[in-house]
């Protein structure tokens, strides 16, 4: 049996939050029941072996806020919280008898004034707590947290805790990586909150080598670097990855002191990929090509008679293609097409448990089970959406399965055509990309 | 381009997909410049293990650099005193080496690819894809 704690959950993203918690739980191998973890509420209570455990779970999330040791809770009045702490948390007690330590006060939805928050305190007398207080650095924060009917002051839920640790969130990484604040942005640049929560679902690491095949200006490079992986990206596109002037990539790791997680980025199609074959990749995420900012494109021609013969031209005695200054042609290629090359790549490449994390867009009036690509040897472990006014995106979060394993194939060149392109600018041009 | 990178990237051409030929890539004419980054002897004993030995030094030999080790330093303890120097040549060879400009021959089927403004380039002309 463990100890219980309570999990302070942020007001974002709920559809994403069992996907990350479960995520960086199995990436620091915590068994935890996340049963009773609900859209709805903002708290969940769980059973960890210990505040270690917890504290590291939890530092590395961006959808939580904090975890707690829990003391006691009450939907009712205060005089019911005490009796709650008395009851679940008097053995605990006498350890903090003489550590320095403050109170703390966190309200959802709401807040409470300075000096209610002092009457509140003195409440909490009971508690054989001698040492200093100190309101830097304490030892110990014991934190009262509060649901509050929205703007009111009234609050119908309140819980008492032991500070046990604090996310990424609450130490401000969001702040940190705001688009508004990047040295090095483009029109395809994915927003800060929602491109940590990705390298999270996708359990990128220290010492991991993580892989963008449709870098664009990496956005999900600096996110996976700021969680200690090495990684590396490429585009058929080179201009995103040159930047602008001083404005690059690398100014962008420089400016997150993750200079040494940026191996490079590389022009290739995606599909005629020059990774060697035995490079280990141990996760891939990615937002690929959906047409509707940039092209999406392959190699090639689709008026191949036209070129017949044209590998023979020479320039100043070089063959043209041969030449530093050679553009090579593209072709139009779908979307179904690519997410089913994806797959593939990600099948291949990925070591077993590997995961692969890529998001995809989908008109909100359109049935989506159909368009998610599979691959028998990758599961499907998560599929969250982000809901726009019209139209939604999904992140989709594939792990690599052992030879064991017997998933279904479903093609999605077969299905998704480049519909989605067609739609976003005949039917919901209004909706919000950002 | 990190000296790092060149160990990872072969010829895209799939008629090349088999050879042995196609990966290193032969390194010509390359313009170099060492940019200084922190030094992380667990990054890069960590590193160690990824790597085809015998490819970085084909392309160390390619650029000049024919000082390394014949055998992947093997088991290599980031903590221990003795291995500091190794790790930091490795250091400043993969990881601080770059390059800028230059050539990347295909053995196989002769392509050459470009690193441009220390972006490699992997591309390809109609009839080759
Ligand atoms: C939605 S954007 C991704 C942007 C990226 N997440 C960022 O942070 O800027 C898709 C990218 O895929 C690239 N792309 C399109 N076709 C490609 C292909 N065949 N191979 C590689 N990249 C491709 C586009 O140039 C574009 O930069
Ligand atoms: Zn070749």
């Amino acid at each position: 049996m463990g100890n219980k704690y309570l999990l302070y959950l942020a007001k974002a993203h709920l559809d994403f939050r069992r996907a990350e918690l479960e995520s960086l739980a199995d990436l620091y191998n915590l068994k935890v029941d996340l049963s009773n973890l609900s859209e709805d509420s903002p708290f969940v209570i769980v059973e960890i072996e210990n505040d270690d455990l917890a504290a590291k779970w939890i530092s590395r999330s961006i959808l939580c806020r904090g975890v707690y040791e829990y003391w006691g809770e009450t939907t009712e009045d205060w005089g019911q919280l005490h009796e709650s702490v008395k009851q679940n948390s008097r053995s605990k007690w006498e350890k903090y008898a003489k550590t320095s330590f403050k109170f703390d006060f966190i309200g959802y939805q709401g807040s409470r004034n300075q000096k209610s928050q002092v009457e509140v305190i003195e409440q909490f007398s009971y508690l054989p707590f001698t040492g200093p207080i100190r309101m830097k650095k304490p030892d110990v924060v014991f934190t009262v947290i509060e649901q509050f009917i929205e703007n009111t002051e009234t609050s119908t839920r309140k819980f008492f805790g032991r500070e046990v640790g604090l996310s990424e969130r609450e130490k401000g990484v969001l702040d940190k990586f705001d688009l508004r604040k990047r040295r090095y942005v483009g029109t395809t640049s994915f927003e800060a909150e929602l491109s940590l929560v990705t390298v999270n679902v996708a359990q990128t690491n220290v010492g991991k080598i993580m892989y963008d095949p449709f870098v664009g200006t990496g956005s999900f490079l600096v996110t996976g670097a700021h969680f200690g992986a090495l990684t590396i990206g490429s585009d058929i596109d080179m201009k995103p990855l040159m930047g602008k002037k001083k404005n690059t990539i690398q100014a962008n790791f420089k400016q997150y002191g993750t200079s040494l997680n940026f191996l490079d980025t590389c022009t290739m199609d995606f599909t005629h990929n020059a990774f060697r074959k035995d490079f280990i990749i141990d996760t891939i995420c990615c937002d690929p090509p959906y047409g509707v900012r940039e092209g999406l494109k392959v190699l090639g021609t689709s008026r191949p008679e036209h070129f017949v013969g044209k590998e023979n031209i020479e320039i100043d005695g070089i063959k043209a293609f041969l030449r530093k200054d050679y553009v090579p042609t593209k072709k139009a290629y779908s979307l179904g097409n690519m997410l089913d090359d994806l797959l593939d790549f990600a099948a291949k490449r990925l070591p077993i448990d590997g995961r692969l994390v890529f998001w995809m867009p989908v008109a909100n009036d359109e049935d989506y089970t159909t368009s998610i690509p599979h691959h028998e040897k990758l599961e499907l472990k998560y599929n969250c959406v982000q809901k726009f006014n019209k139209w939604s995106r999904r992140m989709l979060c594939y792990v690599k399965r052992d030879d064991g394993y017997e998933g279904q194939t479903i093609r999605a060149g077969e299905v998704i055509k480049n519909e989605f392109r067609n739609r976003y600018f005949s039917g919901f041009n209004e909706a919000s990309l950002d | 381009m990190k000296f790092l990178t060149t160990n990872f990237v072969r010829c895209p051409i799939s008629k090349c997909d088999n050879s042995l030929k196609a990966f290193p890539l032969q390194y010509k004419n390359c313009e170099l410049i060492q940019e200084e980054l922190e030094f992380n002897p667990e990054f890069l004993a960590n590193i160690l293990d990824r790597l085809n030995w015998e490819a970085i030094i084909a392309v160390a030999g390619d650029l000049g650099n024919d000082s390394l080790p014949p055998t992947k330093p093997e088991n290599v303890d980031p903590k221990d005193p003795e291995n500091e120097q190794l790790l930091k040549d490795l250091h400043t060879l993969l990881i601080e080496t770059q390059i800028t400009e230059g050539e990347m021959h295909c053995g196989e089927c002769g392509h050459i690819y470009y690193i441009k403004s220390s972006i490699p380039n992997f591309l390809l002309p109609p009839h080759l894809v």
